[in-house]
């Protein structure tokens, strides 16, 4: 009886993917792993191969990956790149939406007080001199940017500052910072800042939103896992 | 029902003091009953704005500490009936006083009386903390300074997390021909970057550093525009709606023409 096939391997253009069976029980994918690379020669290769392990819709401790990673390495010259799931854990999950979930701050953000966010921030209300308001996603503030607006502060590049009137004190992206000029200045309406070059730039909301087609967090988290 | 008010700014030397006096005078004006409460440990100086410094026997730190009544401490105003002043204690410092001992003198108070302002002493630390303890109601003063305008910011922060009614504003020291020229904030600004609530404006006034230097506060003369201000604010305290007073010079007839007609005066 010819035994249901549980590892597969394709070659891709990356390199070569191994898909295991999801279905069947660890241990059996496990041993037909063993038994498929003690077959498969390899030995003429020269160099090493980088491989990807595709697990499907398995979750796998920590544990059991390295065991995997390991087990791979052993045998052949192959070195195990990435092992990708389609599943994670609902905590991870709820931490990775907390990260970049839009909260929002209802008050103004007055002298004084330091406003700490994970995730976007979006303030209904005024950031006042003195104030900051800081957050590793995004910062948009639906009111007046008088004070200090930190985005992206552990080192998120790609996040924007967006503010109905912006007139900031100083204004930080990741580990860039602007300040205001030495005179005084009215502000400017729906203004965006955001790194370009190395350099923290500004211009019209609706010109930056075209370079940064991906705003949602969540999206964008995602989409890099 | 009597309510505790606390008069505070953050910086020092807004007019706190001053404004405490006066409006308690404008409140016992409208035959309220008033007691000023100041909680400046070690810098008193509400009595002498009062004019009742030579009365003092007992102080708040005595209260505080049990070593006389509350009653005994209170010092009966020279003018009115119903106006009494707690003062505060010129060699102690303000670690004698906490906000505990200041919930049950402010609960006392309020047995008797229907309005307590508190004067607060400048800063954010102890001194600050005792003398919101025990109330319901906050005024923040401040003048058309940046900085100034900015520590009324931070207090504004730091009472919005106390339980308390959201805070007023009262603008201090006006000058109206700075503000036209543009070298002083406006009253819009200095709203517009609080947005609390304006409960009343007073312009800089020379009288007003006269009848302090004579125990007198300015809003006992009615002659007077700033004391008129303090009155306005009083009755707005009480809940009257009163229009915010016009600081424009009176026009002389020629003005009134030119203006009627579109020409500059200037």
């Amino acid at each position: 009886m010819s035994q249901k096939q549980l590892v597969m391997i394709k070659g891709t253009r990356d390199g070569l993917t191994l898909f295991l069976n999801d279905d069947a029980p660890f241990q059996d994918v496990l041993d037909q792993l063993i038994e498929m690379l003690n077959q498969d020669d390899f030995d003429e290769v020269d160099s090493l191969i980088t491989i990807k392990v595709e697990l499907g819709n398995r979750l796998l401790h920590n544990e059991a990956k390295e065991e995997l990673r390991s087990l791979i390495q052993a045998k052949q010259r192959l070195v195990v790149q990435d092992i990708v799931s389609h599943v994670i854990l609902k905590e991870e999950a709820l931490k990775l939406k907390e990260a970049t979930d839009v909260h929002i701050h209802t008050r103004t953000v007055r002298s004084g007080q330091i406003i700490d966010i994970v995730g976007d921030a979006l303030v209904i209300g005024d950031v006042n001199p003195g104030g900051t308001i800081k957050a590793t996603g995004n910062v948009f503030v639906l009111g007046v940017l008088r004070g200090i607006a930190h985005a992206g502060y552990e080192g998120n590049k790609d996040v924007v500052i967006a503010a109905s009137l912006m007139n900031p004190v100083q204004l930080r992206i990741a580990d860039m910072y602007s300040r205001a000029p030495d005179y005084e200045t009215d502000g400017v309406f729906m203004e965006c800042a955001y790194v370009e070059d190395g350099q923290i730039m500004m211009d019209r909301l609706q010109h930056v939103m075209k370079k940064r087609p991906v705003m949602n967090g969540f999206e964008r988290s995602v989409l890099n896992v | 029902m009597s309510e505790a008010i606390v008069i505070t700014s953050g910086k020092g030397g807004v007019g706190k003091t001053t404004t405490t006096a006066n409006l308690g005078t404008a409140l016992a004006l409208m035959d309220k009953k008033v007691c000023l409460m100041d909680t400046d440990i070690g810098l008193r100086n509400l009595d002498v704005v009062m004019g009742l410094e030579n009365r003092i026997i007992y102080d708040i730190i005595d209260v505080a500490k049990g070593r006389c009544k509350l009653k005994q401490a209170l010092i009966k105003d020279k003018r009115f009936d119903y106006l009494f002043l707690l003062p505060a204690a010129q060699t102690s410092d303000k670690h004698d006083l906490s906000p505990e001992a200041m919930i049950t003198m402010v609960d006392e108070l309020k047995q008797e009386f229907d309005y307590i302002l508190i004067d607060c002493p400048a800063g954010i630390e102890q001194g600050y903390k005792n003398a919101v303890a025990g109330a319901d109601h906050a005024i923040v003063v401040t003048t058309p300074e940046k900085s100034s305008v900015r520590d009324a910011d931070r207090i504004i922060g730091l009472l919005e997390q106390e339980d308390i009614t959201p805070p007023r504003l009262v603008i201090n020291r006006i000058r109206n021909h700075m503000m036209e020229r543009g070298d002083m904030l406006t009253i819009d600004e200095i709203v517009q970057v609080l947005s609390i609530d304006l409960i009343g404006i007073v312009q800089d006034d020379d009288e007003v550093i006269k009848a302090s230097n004579h125990g007198e506060p300015v809003a006992l003369n009615p002659n007077i525009k700033s004391s008129i201000s303090y009155r306005n604010i009083a009755r707005r305290i009480l809940g009257e709606s009163v229009p915010l007073q016009s600081f424009d010079e009176e026009l002389t007839f020629l003005t009134k023409v030119k203006k009627f007609f579109g020409m500059r005066e200037k």
